[in-house]
C-alpha cells in the first residue's frame, strides 16, 4: 500500500500496487524496514566520514579565523600548497589531452596487444600507490638503467602525478567515443572536411563533458595524492606537496596546523564534486 | 594521397599513445620484475617469509576482509535505498559517499585520529579509557580503508538497480513473497555481476591503501606491529633494507590478477 503513497500519479493511497504508474513517480517512501535500514546507515556514515571530516574543519577553525589563515599561509604551507596546485594543474592538462588520444587510439584502432594496453591502462587504479612510486624510483631513479634520475625534483612529482591519474581521462572518455556514431564523421569527411577538422569541429564538441569530468577526476586525485610522492620526492622541502605537509605536521602533533590545509583540500575535493555535478546535468541537458 | 596522410597520422598516433603508457606504467613494472628475477628466488623467498612480512602480509588480509565485508553489506544496503526509495537528504547521501573517496587518504587518517585517537580524539578518549582502542590498532585501520573505498560497491550496485526496475520484485510481493525471500530470489541475481566488480575492486582497493592506515596505524613494526604490507614496502624503500621490490611485486600480482578478473567479468555484467 505505502509503495504509491504520495506519488504524484496515484490517485489515493488506497489504489493497489497493480497500478500502472510511470517508474519515475512510483519510487516509494520509506517504511519501516528500509526506514531502519537507512537509519543504521546513516549512523554508520555519520561515525566513519561526516564527525572525522567535521573534526577535521573544527580542529581547523577551532582558534578562529586567524589562526586557520596563520597556519596556512606559514612558508612551508604556502609552499607546499603552491607546488600541489600547479602540478596538479599541468597534469590535468596533460591528462586532458594525452588521456583523449589514448582513449582515441584504443577505441578507433586496432593493433596486436590493445588488450594489453588496456589492462595496462588499468593498473594505476589498482596499484598501491607506495608501489607505484617505488617502481618509478627503480627506472627513473638513482639506480635508473636508462640514466635518468628524478629522485628529489619537482619533476619527478609531477612524472608519479601522471602514473597515479592516467586512468581517468581515458576511461570516461572512452564510453562516449565508443557510442559516438561515424555518420557525422562521415559526412564531414565527404563534404570535404579534413581530418583534424572533422576531430575539432564534430568529435571534440561531443567529447568536451567526459574530458572535462576525466580531468576534474584526475586534478582531484593529484591534489590528495600521497602514497607514490613520498618515495621519489626524496624527503627534501623543494618537494613537499600538501598531503606530505599534513603527514609531517600530524608526525610533530601539530594537530591545527595539519587541519588548516586538510580543510583546504577538502574544500578543493568538494568545489571538484559540485563541479562534477553540474557537469553531468549539463550533458546529460544538452543530450 | 589522402589515405596516405591518414595511414600515416593513424600510426603517429597509435605510436605517441603506446609510448606515453608505456613510459609512465609499463616500463617500470617490466623494470622491477627484472630486478627481482636478476636478485634471485632464494632472496625472493627471504624477502616475504620473513616474520615481520608474514605479520604485514597478515594483518593486511585481516583489514581488507573486515573492511571488505563492511563495505559490500554497506555497499548493497545504501544502494537499494538509492534505487527505491525517496527520503530527505537522498541526495546528500549519495555525495557524501562519493565525497570519501576523493578525500585526501592523510586527510581520511587525520580526521580519524581527531574523533577516535585515544588522547584528545572527540570519542577516543572515552573509548581508551573503557579500554577500546581503535588509533594505533587493527580496528582504526579498518576504518581507514572502509573509508577510502567506501563508494566502490555502491557505484557498481545502483545503475543496475535502476536499470532493473522493480517490476520483478513487485511481482514477487504480490505473489506474496516475504522481503528476505525477493532479495535472495530476485535482486541478489540481478546485481551479481555488478556486485561481484564493486567487491574485486575493493578488494584491490584495500590492499593497496598506503596512507590513511600509515597515519592512523602508527605504523608500529616489532611488538604489537600494526605494520601492512604497504606500510613494509615503503619502511624497507626508506631505510635502504632489502626486500622492498619482493613484497612490492607480490602487491603488483594482486593488482594484475584484480585488474583481469574485473576485465572478465564486465562483459557478464553488459550481457544481463
Amino acid at each position: 500500500m505505502t509503495l504509491l503513497q504520495d506519488a504524484p500519479g496515484a490517485v489515493s493511497s488506497d489504489t493497489a500496487p497493480r497500478r500502472v504508474v510511470d517508474r519515475s513517480d512510483a519510487t516509494p517512501r520509506l517504511t519501516r524496514g528500509p526506514g531502519l535500514g537507512l537509519g543504521l546507515a546513516v549512523s554508520w556514515l555519520s561515525l566513519l566520514v561526516l564527525i572525522p571530516l567535521a573534526a577535521v574543519v573544527a580542529k581547523s577553525t577551532g582558534g578562529g579565523w586567524h589562526s586557520f589563515w596563520h597556519e596556512v599561509t606559514t612558508p612551508g604551507a604556502l609552499q607546499a600548497l603552491k607546488l600541489t596546485v600547479l602540478c596538479s594543474l599541468g597534469v590535468s592538462i596533460v591528462n586532458a589531452v594525452m588521456g583523449t588520444l589514448v582513449a582515441w587510439v584504443l577505441v578507433r584502432d586496432s593493433f596486436p596487444g590493445k588488450r594489453l594496453v588496456e589492462i595496462v591502462i588499468d593498473i594505476p587504479f589498482a596499484l598501491p600507490t607506495i608501489v607505484a612510486g617505488l617502481v618509478l624510483l627503480i627506472l627513473y631513479g638513482p639506480t635508473s638503467p636508462v640514466g635518468v634520475n628524478l629522485l628529489g625534483t619537482q619533476r619527478g612529482v609531477f612524472f608519479a602525478l601522471l602514473f597515479v591519474t592516467l586512468p581517468f581521462v581515458v576511461r570516461t572518455v572512452q564510453p562516449v567515443l565508443i557510442n559516438l556514431d561515424g555518420e557525422a564523421e562521415e559526412a564531414a569527411a565527404s563534404l570535404g572536411a579534413s581530418q583534424f577538422t572533422t576531430f575539432r569541429r564534430i568529435v571534440l564538441p561531443v567529447l568536451v563533458p567526459a574530458i572535462a569530468s576525466g580531468t576534474a577526476l584526475a586534478f582531484a586525485r593529484a591534489m590528495g595524492e600521497y602514497g607514490s610522492m613520498i618515495l621519489i620526492s626524496g624527503g627534501i622541502n623543494r618537494t613537499r606537496v600538501s598531503s606530505m605537509y599534513i603527514y609531517q605536521q600530524i608526525e610533530n602533533f601539530d594537530y591545527a596546523g595539519a587541519a588548516a590545509i586538510a580543510t583546504v583540500l577538502l574544500v578543493v575535493s568538494l568545489i571538484v564534486l559540485v563541479a562534477l555535478d553540474l557537469l553531468q546535468r549539463w550533458a546529460a541537458r544538452r543530450g | 594521397m589522402a589515405n596516405r596522410v591518414a595511414r600515416r597520422s593513424r600510426y603517429s598516433l597509435r605510436t605517441l599513445a603506446i609510448a606515453y603508457v608505456a613510459l609512465i606504467v609499463a616500463l617500470p613494472l617490466i623494470v622491477i620484475c627484472w630486478r627481482v628475477v636478476e636478485q634471485g628466488g632464494s632472496k625472493f623467498w627471504d624477502a616475504i617469509s620473513s616474520g615481520q612480512a608474514v605479520k604485514a602480509f597478515e594483518l593486511t588480509g585481516i583489514v581488507s576482509a573486515a573492511a571488505v565485508v563492511i563495505n559490500t553489506v554497506f555497499g548493497v544496503g545504501v544502494a537499494l535505498l538509492l534505487a527505491r526509495y525517496r527520503f530527505p537528504g537522498k541526495r546528500l547521501l549519495s555525495a557524501l559517499i562519493d565525497l570519501s573517496i576523493s578525500v585526501s587518504p592523510i586527510v581520511v587518517g587525520l580526521a580519524l585520529i581527531l574523533v577516535y585517537g585515544p588522547y584528545n580524539g572527540w570519542f577516543g578518549k572515552g573509548l581508551n579509557n573503557a579500554g577500546v582502542k581503535i588509533i594505533y590498532a587493527v580496528p582504526g585501520m579498518i576504518l581507514a580503508t572502509a573509508f577510502v573505498s567506501l563508494p566502490l560497491v555502491v557505484r557498481e550496485v545502483v545503475p543496475v538497480l535502476e536499470e532493473e526496475g522493480i517490476d520483478q520484485e513487485q511481482a514477487a510481493r504480490v505473489l506474496g513473497a516475504g522481503a528476505r525471500q525477493r532479495f535472495w530470489r530476485i535482486t541478489l541475481p540481478t546485481i551479481k555481476w555488478a556486485l561481484a566488480y564493486g567487491v574485486v575492486l575493493s578488494i584491490a582497493r584495500s590492499i593497496g591503501e598506503f596512507g590513511a592506515v600509515k597515519v592512523v596505524s602508527g605504523d608500529i613494526s616489532g611488538a604489537g606491529q600494526t605494520q601492512t604490507a604497504t606500510l613494509l614496502v615503503d619502511e624497507r624503500a626508506e631505510q635502504l633494507e632489502p626486500g622492498s621490490y619482493q613484497v612490492a611485486l607480490v602487491l603488483i600480482a594482486i593488482a594484475v590478477l584484480a585488474i583481469v578478473v574485473v576485465s572478465l567479468i564486465r562483459p557478464k555484467e553488459h550481457q544481463s
